[in-house]
C-alpha cells in the first residue's frame, strides 16, 4: 500500500483529464512524469477511477516500453543502440555500465536507487555516435572509459 | 442479399455478417482458431484467409459478403499459408500432446493434422511460463496459449468480468491477469467460459477425477452422487447418441457400475430451492424490502454481484443453490448410523459448472463446520471417467435414480436453462395445475435464447415484474439500469453463462449452435415427459418437509451466513 499522498496526487492528475477509458494513457503518462515510474497500485487505482478493469489497464501499460512499473534511479541513463551507435560500439559501453553498477538486461536499476540503465533504439543524435543521455541530457562520442568518469562525476566523487 | 461464387459454385447469401459464415453455409469447413459467432471479430489467426479472382488474399471472418464476389478457399497458395501458420503456432507451443488434458479435443491439434503439418522446422524460443492452478475451477498453462484472444473476448465482451487480458507485446505477449497475478487473486468468478472457447489446453478444468477413483475403490466409504439437470443432456453426443438427448437413466447406471453407492437427482434439490425461493419472494413483496430479489443458484453470478455490485448483495436470495440444499439434506440424512452403515459418507456432485467447484468451498456452504459437498465433478470430467472405465455408455440399460431423493419435478429439471428458475417459481405461485395454465406460463416470455427476457404475472391481484438474464455481460447492463432507476423489477433470475447451465463452463466442448439448442430442447422435453410439473407437488419433497427438515428448514436450506461471518 502506498502512502496516501500518492493517491491524492493521482486524484489531482485524474482531475486534469476526463474520467473515461481513453484518458488512461495521458493520466499514466502524467503519473510517470511525477514519480519517474508508474507505481502499480496507482495503475489499479486509476483503472477503477475511470471505470475500466485492472487487466485492461495493465494490458495497455505493459504494451508500451515507455511505462515502467519499477522505481527508477535518480539518474536515468539511456544508451543508444541505434544502427550508427551500434556500429560505433555502443554495446561495450552498455556492458561497462552494467558491470560498474551491478546490473543486467533484467535488472535495470541499482540498489541504491541512483542509476537506471536502459537502451533506446535511436536518440536521433547519430552524428554524435555513440551517444547516451542522462536525464535527457545528451553525452556525445562516449567510450567505456568515459562513462566510468561520468558515473564518478554524477556520484559527486 | 446477393450471390457470390465460392470455388466455382454460386452461393446465395442473405444477412450473413461475414464471408466466413457464407462459406460454412456452403458446407466448406474453413478452419479458424479465433472466430466465434458470439464474440467480436478479431481476425488474429488468419486461417480463414481466402483468395479472390484478382489474387488478393484476406481473412474471410472480417469481410462482409458482396454481390458478385468470386472467392477461392482452397488454392495451393492458401493451403501453403495455412500449413505455415499452423507450423509457426506449433513452434511456440508446448507440444506434449500425449499428456495434455485437451488431447483429442484440441482444435490446434486437429487442424495441424488436417492441414498435414508433419514437421515443425522452428525451435521454440519462448520463455517457459509457470502454470497457474491457484483457482479451484480452472488451470491456466500459458505455454499452450496461441494468443487467439478467444478467452479475453469471452471474459470481456460476453461476461464483463475481464480479469484476463493481453499483456506485453511481440514475442513476449501473454494472456494474463494484471501484474501476472494468479487467477485466485483476481475477481474471477470461475464461470469457466474462457475454457469453453479456448481451442487448446491453455485453459482447462481443474479436475478431481483421481481422488474420486480412489474413493470409489474404498470399501469404507459411501460415495453419494447427485446429477444436475444440464448434465443429462450433454453426455449422450459424446458417445454417439443424438445431441441433447436426456441420458439420465444411462448416467445412473454407469455411476452405479463405476462404484457410486447412491445416485440422486439434483432436480430434487432444485424443487427445494423453488419452494424456499418462492416463499422468500412473497415475504419480500409483503415487506417491500430488498427488492428485486436476485436468484442465488448460480455461484458465478453470486461472486460477480459481491465483487462488482456489493450494494446489491443483500438482494441476493438467502437460499442455498440446489446443489448446496441437496448437499446439506444428504449430510443430515446420512448422519443416521442405520443409513451410513458405519461408513464415511462422501458427497459428490456432478455439475455442468466450474464455479460449483468454488461454491462448495465458501464458508456459507458448510453446516456445523463441515463442507456439505466434498467434490464437484464437471460433465467433462465425468465423460473422461466413463471413457477410462471402458464401459460402453451408448449400450447401457437405463436405471432409475435412487430413493429417497430420486424424483425431481419438471420444474426442477428446467433449472438448467435460462428462464427455468423463473418458470418453476411461476408454476409454484400459480394455483391451477391444468395444461392451459402451464401453457400460459410457457408462452409468457420465459423461454428462448435471448440474453434478457422480461415477464409480468399476476399474483393475488398484484402485478409482479420479473427479468431473466443469462451471460454476465447482460446482467451487468441490467444492473446498471436498475441502479440508475430506469427499470424496476420484483424478481431477477441471473445465470452467468449465456443460455444457462446447459452451456456451463464444465460442459463438453466444442458445442456449436445446434448442440446448444439441442441441449435446451432436451431439458424442455424432459419436463414434458415428467408427470409432476410443480416443485411443491413432488411427493418426496413433501415427505422431507414433514420429516427430516422439520424445524431445520432455515439451517439446511439457507446460506450459512454465521459461518461466513466467523471466517
Amino acid at each position: 500500500m502506498l502512502d496516501t499522498s500518492y493517491y491524492e496526487k493521482a486524484d489531482e492528475i485524474i482531475a486534469r483529464h476526463t474520467r473515461e477509458e481513453r484518458s488512461l494513457i495521458p493520466i499514466i503518462q502524467d503519473i510517470q512524469e511525477e514519480y519517474r515510474y508508474l507505481p502499480p497500485e496507482l495503475l489499479t487505482y486509476v483503472a477503477k477511477q475511470i471505470g475500466i478493469t485492472e487487466a485492461k489497464a495493465y494490458s495497455v501499460a505493459s504494451f508500451y516500453e515507455n511505462f515502467s512499473f519499477e522505481q527508477k534511479g535518480k539518474y536515468v541513463i539511456k544508451v543508444c543502440d541505434g544502427t550508427a551507435c551500434h556500429v560505433r560500439k555502443s554495446i561495450p559501453i552498455l556492458e561497462r555500465l552494467y558491470k560498474e553498477l551491478g546490473l543486467n538486461d533484467k535488472k535495470h536499476t541499482s540498489d541504491d536507487l541512483y542509476f537506471t540503465v536502459e537502451t533506446v533504439s535511436c536518440l536521433g543524435a547519430c552524428g554524435l555516435a555513440p551517444a547516451i543521455t542522462v536525464n535527457d541530457v545528451v553525452y556525445p562520442k562516449m567510450s567505456p572509459e568515459k562513462v566510468v568518469d561520468l558515473l564518478k562525476e554524477l556520484r559527486g566523487e | 442479399m446477393g450471390v457470390m461464387t465460392i470455388d466455382g459454385r454460386k452461393v446465395e447469401f442473405t444477412d450473413e455478417p461475414n464471408i466466413l459464415t457464407v462459406i460454412r453455409k456452403a458446407d466448406i469447413d474453413i478452419p479458424t482458431l479465433c472466430y466465434h459467432s458470439e464474440l467480436s471479430v478479431y481476425g488474429a489467426c488468419r486461417l480463414c484467409t481466402v483468395e479472390n479472382d484478382k489474387g488478393k488474399t484476406f481473412a474471410s471472418c472480417s469481410e462482409p459478403p458482396r454481390d458478385g464476389m468470386v472467392i477461392y478457399t482452397n488454392t495451393p497458395r492458401l493451403m501453403k499459408y495455412r500449413k505455415l501458420i499452423l507450423e509457426l503456432l506449433l513452434a511456440a507451443h508446448c507440444r506434449d500432446c500425449t499428456t495434455c488434458i485437451k488431447s483429442g479435443e484440441c482444435q490446434l491439434q486437429s487442424l495441424a493434422h488436417r492441414m498435414g503439418v508433419m514437421d515443425v522446422r522452428f525451435e521454440n524460443t519462448k520463455e517457459l511460463q509457470p502454470i497457474d492452478d491457484s483457482s479451484p475451477a480452472i488451470v491456466r498453462d500459458p505455454n499452450k496459449c496461441i494468443l487467439c484472444g478467444d478467452c479475453v473476448r469471452m471474459c470481456d465482451n460476453v461476461q464483463a468480468v475481464n480479469v484476463i487480458d493481453f499483456a506485453y507485446r511481440g514475442t513476449k505477449a501473454l494472456v494474463t491477469p494484471a501484474f501476472d497475478k494468479k487467477i485466485a487473486e483476481t475477481d474471477c468468478v470461475n464461470c469457466g467460459q474462457c475454457r469453453v472457447v479456448c481451442p487448446t489446453g491453455a485453459i482447462s478444468i481443474k479436475t478431481n477425477m483421481d481422488v474420486i477413483w480412489d474413493l470409489l475403490a474404498d470399501k469404507d466409504t459411501k460415495v453419494i452422487a447427485q446429477i444436475a439437470p444440464a448434465v443429462r443432456v450433454a453426455v449422450g453426443d459424446q458417445f454417439g447418441l443424438p445431441r441433447g438427448e436426456n441420458v439420465m437413466g444411462k448416467l445412473v447406471n454407469v455411476l452405479h457400475r463405476m462404484g457410486f453407492d447412491e445416485v440422486f437427482d439434483t432436480s430434487y434439490g432444485a424443487d427445494l430451492t423453488v419452494i424456499e425461493e418462492s416463499e422468500e419472494l412473497l415475504n419480500r413483496l409483503e415487506s417491500g424490502e430488498k427488492l428485486p430479489l436476485f436468484t442465488s443458484c448460480c455461484p458465478a453470478w453470486v461472486r460477480y454481484c459481491e465483487n462488482r455490485y456489493p450494494e446489491f448483495a443483500e438482494n441476493l436470495s438467502t437460499c442455498r443453490s440446489p446443489q448446496q440444499m441437496f448437499g446439506a439434506v444428504v449430510r443430515e440424512y446420512y448422519k443416521d448410523p442405520e443409513k451410513n452403515l458405519g461408513k464415511r459418507v462422501v458427497s459428490v456432485s456432478i455439475m455442468p459448472c466450474t464455479a460449483k467447484k468454488d461454491e462448495i468451498l465458501r464458508p456459507e456452504s458448510s453446516t456445523n463446520g463441515k463442507q456439505d459437498i466434498d467434490y464437484v465433478l464437471t460433465t467433462t470430467e465425468l465423460v473422461s471417467m466413463i471413457r477410462k472405465s471402458g464401459i460402453r455408455f451408448e449400450n447401457l440399460e437405463i436405471e432409475a435414480s435412487d430413493m429417497p431423493f430420486g424424483i425431481g419435478s419438471g420444474a426442477g429439471v428446467i433449472f438448467g436453462v435460462t428462464g427455468g428458475v423463473t418458470e418453476a417459481v411461476l408454476r409454484r405461485l400459480r394455483k391451477g395445475h391444468n395444461r392451459v395454465d402451464m401453457d400460459n406460463i410457457k408462452f409468457s416470455g420465459v423461454r428462448g435464447e435471448k440474453g434478457l427476457k422480461e415477464v409480468e404475472f399476476d399474483y393475488n391481484g398484484r402485478t409482479i415484474r420479473a427479468a431473466i438474464v443469462s451471460g454476465l455481460g447482460n446482467a451487468d447492463a441490467l444492473l446498471k439500469r436498475i441502479k440508475a432507476g430506469e427499470v424496476h423489477y420484483d424478481f431477477v433470475e441471473v445465470m452467468a453463462c449465456y443460455r444457462g447451465c446447459v452451456m456451463g463452463g464444465g460442459q463438453p466442448v466444442p458445442a456449436g449452435p445446434r448442440t446448444k439448442s439441442a441441449r435446451m430442447k432436451g431439458l424442455y422435453d424432459s419436463d414434458v415427459n415428467t408427470q409432476i410439473k410443480k416443485s411443491n407437488e413432488n411427493p418426496l419433497v413433501q415427505t422431507l418437509y414433514d420429516g427430516l427438515l422439520k424445524g431445520k428448514e432455515h439451517k439446511l436450506l439457507h446460506r450459512n451466513f454465521e459461518a461466513a461471518k466467523n471466517e
